[in-house]
């Protein structure tokens, strides 16, 4: 078993707003981020996929093959796009780095071959702000 | 002899754009700025290097108290931009692109007016790790 790591990035403009709550208090909770007109990161992604290295290949996956698979199924779907408002897997949820990794895993699950398994999904917001989910 | 000296103070802000021209069609705009037209905005970590040259000050040896520099940009750059949409909250773009050309010399001649005139000034600014311009070019 051997783990394989490969970082994609996207940039994207959102802002943490829960619809539930007054201005005031999404002001309170959220701060800055709440501004109504959005805001953007350049977003870094790292995902992590573990198995077996195959006889044949050397690989666990091949790492262009992993890269196609993030970007055909994530990157597309939200590099240069408002998440609140253009990314279907974001619809009813709030845009946290916490909340979009979740919805890249349960994304990326879905497209892995047999044999490769997701192991975590690690989302720069910025430099010094990140968030690792594991599945559970 | 030359005493010159840069000293150089670095800041950041995370903002929401597009890039729009109103006087062109939605095909002509697409065309030109490709994904960066989307109707509803992206948006960047932008890394700001603010560069001062000078001769370093016989009292205090600083060429600028790196201080005073970083409140400048906090007070008069960043609080402008940081966690804005660049089109909307910005007055100067309602009617300018806001490309990193233009926003880096937006940043300059606001802080132009805030440093010594004895100081060379000059901006760089990153979009992204690999998309940076500066102004004024060297």
């Amino acid at each position: 078993m051997i783990f394989l790591t490969r970082v994609e990035h996207f940039n994207a403009a959102h802002k943490l707003y829960n619809e539930a709550w007054s201005k005031e208090k999404n002001e309170e909770e959220f701060g800055k981020c709440a501004n109504e007109n959005w805001h953007g990161h350049n977003y870094d992604l790292h995902v992590t996929v573990k198995g077996d290295v195959s006889a044949d290949t050397g690989f666990v996956i091949n790492a262009s093959t992993l890269g196609k698979i993030i970007k055909n199924f994530i990157i597309e779907e939200i590099d240069h796009k408002n998440l609140n408002v253009d990314v279907e897997m974001m619809k009813g949820k709030l845009c946290s780095a916490e909340n979009l990794a979740i919805a890249i895993w349960q994304q990326l699950s879905l497209h892995l071959p047999p044999g490769v398994i997701l192991h975590s999904v690690k989302l720069y917001e910025t430099p010094r702000i990140f968030v690792e989910y594991f599945g559970s | 002899m030359n005493k010159k000296v840069s000293v150089f103070r670095k800041e950041h802000f995370c903002a929401a754009h597009r890039l729009n021209n109103p006087a062109w069609d939605a095909n002509k705009n697409v065309e030109a700025f490709g994904k960066c037209n989307n109707p509803n905005y992206h948006g960047h970590n932008y890394e700001l290097v603010v560069k001062i040259t000078g001769e370093p000050a016989p009292d205090t040896g600083f060429v600028i108290d790196l201080k005073f520099l970083s409140d400048m940009i906090k007070q008069h750059v960043t609080n402008k931009l940081d966690h804005r949409n660049l089109n909307l909250d910005v007055a100067e773009f309602s009617h300018m692109n806001p490309t990193t050309e233009n926003i880096a010399i937006l940043i300059y001649n606001i802080l132009r007016e805030k440093i010594d005139d004895a100081l060379e000034l000059q901006v760089r600014l990153y979009e992204t790790e690999r998309n940076f311009v500066e102004y004024p070019a060297a």
